[in-house]
């Protein structure tokens, strides 16, 4: 399984090559290849939705893809969602809601509600409810995520 | 400098610590760590629940590109010891106030002759990726003879033995009782017996466990990240099993995504990769994938109850038997505490005098069974509390009218339970109402008499209502102790470490608080070290609720070592009585004279050892004391809860009574303690994002 084929992906905005043999996952090329370990895989079978990032716009379990159907494609990561060192308003909405705990569901969270609210700015509270169960926390009871979710849609896009 | 709050920090809303490098996706979880030459562990386990290992050749294995070592289990064994059946020993009082018989099991660190559950490791291999460590499990060459395997706990002692050694699948039986509960219950006008299962749960942390090692020729050290909850027992079982000094192992938890006690023991994984990086010389990381976690880490609960109650015509309960077995899957890796806590709080908040409780726990060939939220605590309030509302229904009675009816008084308190604690302490209910506590949750949902008018009404319309009711009382803030390091370092910033490990509680944060409040500085003064042993000689870890008490105290009591010291170096340097001195924003003054004043870094610097050294004349030096706080017991919090149904459109509040400021224990701490149990708890119910009263639909 020694077969490599080069992968070239803009994350975040930067031009990335790496080697990745065809059964490697996108969330192993992320993390392990390119160093990117903000997302985080937590079941790599497509259920907890840690691993969520955007592929050209939309969100992507990124352990239900292999790197080498990326080729080409933008890949936006919870590293590229501050402004500096200014968080972006979804992550200050995050800590203020006290919308984590752990953290490892995180990363999933975010990337997750962007694409959620940017879908569907109008969502209902039930509404945020259901689409956030895509992404599962043991930790915080979702309580602070609907919240936090609620107010940054309400604001619309930072 | 950010000035000190007026009010403090405890009981305050204060931004967690941890937020930003979790938001910005710059945690550091095991899976993240990479050391420079690192090799991918991957483990071979078993897919049959019970069997004899015949045949084993890691040739093949070993001969895959990329494979840089591969080690069967009897290979192991002839290196590594066993780990022990019960990493928590029986304290002495417990030892001797409950009968009790235990033969754990010892675990070999992966399977040498037999596996005994699915998903046991027999084999590992390291390789330059997880993927290629794969393919090399792949190319393992085992054969096995299956065995019977022993599922059912009811018949497991009939069944094959597991572990010879021991003799039986009956591994440990425990009881106690008080008063004469055969006289009583046979006197007793009404019995009611019942049967309860209470299935097995998994914690489930979305992230699963990890553990990386490295290990450092020149000094004859390791180092190892375990994604875990009590890094001081890993450093002790290891160092134990590879005969180092434990100064020479280091144990660190980076961020942890979350246990809930799943990660709050050792597993062999944690003594395997550090001996791994030891025999190979390279770093080793092994992350569990899912199909692992779920297979492999410890599983909890799964008891079978047959209890009954015999109680009078006003629904008085006058005694209580009790007899459960528990499955304990192949392993009890913590011993018979979690066992021993669901005799323990079954009475709950109810006054029984005459009671007996009777566990047997019993080997099947099943994952370990290991401490989960609540360990053992849930399952004693399913029995009692379902017997009350049996009970009630066969007397016609109100489930609430019931429970108040056998509830333990506020005049009854202290109250002494008859019963020993698993820390061997008798146990002593210190304070609390738990029939308002009750009736305020009652009260909550609108009262008894306006829910059955509503259920009437339903009914008719062929809709089915329904209350519910539940009420206990636990033991909390258990020992055997906790440890803490506390000093004021070269830049006056306070430095404190303890031996809780964080899994998301938001640990960096809630010891800020109390720290900064111990020592009232402003929040940013305070630098909180956690789940390190580099940092603290002895710590216990974060297991049982118990963290922010624990350390806290520990805490609060090294902190007033080093400010002892402070004010007799800042004494000298302002040659003022320390009875005139305050300490306060990061400076201690004369009081009433702000400007004679010198801060803590002066304070510090002073305190040095050295030629520049200004301390009084025969005093030691440096800023640094640790101590380690030693509850005399538990003390008890109760709650009492009730919702009403249809599920999804029900509204259900909780009525939380707890008091800690009542400790009744002889000889328990002075008042000051008390004292900080109180705004330590306040501090907690601060940062836990469960609200106590909640109301839906």
């Amino acid at each position: 399984m020694s077969d490599t084929r080069s992968v070239t992906v803009t994350v975040n905005g930067e031009r990335r090559t790496g080697e990745a043999e065809p059964r490697l996952l996108l969330s192993d090329f992320l993390r392990e290849t390119l160093g990117l370990t903000g997302t985080h895989v937590g079941c790599e079978h497509g259920i907890c939705g840690a691993c969520t990032v955007h592929v050209d716009g939309e969100a992507v379990r990124s352990c239900l893809m292999f790197a080498v159907q990326a080729e080409g494609a933008e890949i936006a990561t919870v590293e590229g969602l501050a402004d500096g060192e200014t968080l972006h308003r979804l992550q200050q909405l995050f800590s203020k809601h006290r919308a984590l705990q752990c953290g490892f569901c995180t990363p999933g969270m975010l990337m997750t509600a962007l694409d959620l609210v940017r879908h569907r700015p109008d969502m209902t509270e039930a509404e945020i409810r259901s689409g956030m169960a895509a992404v599962l926390c043991r930790c915080t009871g979702y309580e602070g995520i609907v919240h936090a979710v609620a107010e940054y849609a309400s604001g619309g896009e930072a | 400098m950010t000035a000190t709050s007026p009010d403090g920090y405890i009981g305050r809303s204060v931004p967690r610590r941890e937020d930003r490098r979790l938001l910005l996706g710059q945690g550091a979880y095991v899976a993240d760590l990479v050391l420079p030459g690192m090799v991918h562990a991957a483990f071979a386990r078993s897919q049959l629940a019970h069997a004899r290992i015949a045949a084993i050749d890691l040739a093949r294995a070993a001969a895959e590109p990329g494979v840089a070592f591969a080690l069967d289990g009897a290979a192991l064994a002839r290196e590594m010891p066993p780990i022990g059946g019960m990493q928590v020993t029986a304290p002495k009082g417990w030892a001797e106030r409950v009968e009790h018989r235990i033969g754990l099991p010892p675990q070999n660190l992966m399977a040498s002759d037999r596996v005994r559950y699915v998903g046991e490791a027999f084999a590992v291999v390291c390789a330059d990726s997880r993927y290629t460590a794969e393919d090399a499990i792949e190319a393992i060459d085992v054969e096995f003879e299956p065995l019977p395997a022993v599922v059912d706990p009811e018949t497991a002692k009939e069944g094959e033995i597991l572990h010879p050694d021991i003799g039986s699948n009956a591994v440990a039986e425990l009881h106690v009782e008080k008063g004469d509960v055969a006289r009583a219950m046979a006197a007793a006008p009404h019995r009611i017996r019942r049967r309860f299962r209470h299935h097995r749960y998994a914690a489930m942390p979305l992230e699963c466990r990890g553990v990386a090692a490295e290990y450092d020729r020149r000094t004859d050290s390791l180092t190892v990240w375990s994604s875990t909850q009590v890094v001081h027992w890993v450093r002790k079982e290891l160092a134990a099993a590879l005969g180092m000094a434990e100064e020479k192992v280091r144990v660190l938890a980076p961020d942890v995504g979350g246990g809930f006690g799943g990660k709050g023991h050792v597993y062999p994984e944690d003594l395997i990769i550090p001996y791994l990086a030891r025999r190979i010389g390279r770093p080793v990381r092994w992350v569990e994938d899912r199909h692992e976690h779920i297979l492999n880490a410890a599983h909890s609960r799964d008891n079978i109850h047959e209890a009954e109650i015999g109680f009078d015509d006003e629904g008085r309960i006058l005694a209580f038997r009790d007899r459960f077995v528990v499955d304990s899957g192949a392993y009890s890796p913590v011993g018979a505490g979690v066992a021993y806590n669901t005799t323990a709080h079954l009475l709950g908040p109810y006054h029984i005098e005459n009671f007996s409780g009777t566990t047997e726990m019993v080997v099947t060939n099943k994952t370990p069974n290991a401490p989960y939220r609540g360990a053992g605590r849930p399952e004693a309030t399913q029995v009692t509390e379902r017997l009350m509302d049996i009970a009630a229904d066969a007397l016609g009675m109100e489930p609430a009218e019931i429970r108040l009816r056998n509830m333990i008084g506020p005049e009854r308190m202290p109250y002494a339970v008859g019963l020993p604690y698993r820390d061997g302490v008798p146990m002593t209910y210190d304070s609390g109402d738990y029939p308002e506590s009750l009736r305020r949750a009652v009260d909550e949902i609108g009262g008894v008499e306006a829910f059955r008018a509503r259920q009437e009404a339903a009914r008719a319309e062929g809709r089915w209502l329904g209350l519910g009711l539940g009420c206990y009382t636990e033991g909390t803030g258990v020992g055997p102790f906790e440890g803490a390091t506390v000093k004021v370092d070269a830049s006056g910033k306070i430095v404190v470490s303890t031996g809780a490990c964080p899994i998301g509680q938001g640990h960096e944060t809630v010891f800020a608080q109390v720290t900064a409040d111990a020592w009232k500085v402003p929040i940013e003064d305070v630098v909180v070290l956690l789940a390190d042993t580099s940092t603290l000689t002895m710590g216990y870890g974060s297991i049982a609720s118990r963290s922010t008490v624990t350390s806290s105290m520990a805490i609060g009591d090294a902190s007033d070592k080093v400010k002892a010291k402070v004010l007799a170096v800042a004494a000298h340097l302002l040659e003022a009585s320390e009875a005139d001195l305050e300490l306060a924003d990061g400076r201690v003054a004369v009081k009433g004279v702000a400007e004679m004043s010198v801060t803590l870094r002066e304070i510090a610097a002073a305190a040095a050892p050295g030629w520049l050294s200004r301390r009084p004349e025969g005093s030691e030096a440096g800023l640094e004391a640790t101590s380690y706080y030693e509850p005399p017991t538990v003390t008890s919090a109760h709650a009492s809860s009730a919702s009403r149904t249809p599920a999804g459109c029900g509204s259900s509040a909780m009525s939380r009574c707890t008091t800690l400021a009542g400790w009744s224990i002889p000889g328990s701490p002075t008042a000051r303690s008390r004292a900080g149990w109180c705004r330590v708890w306040a501090a907690r119910s601060t940062n836990r994002s469960n609200t106590t009263s909640r109301a839906s639909c």
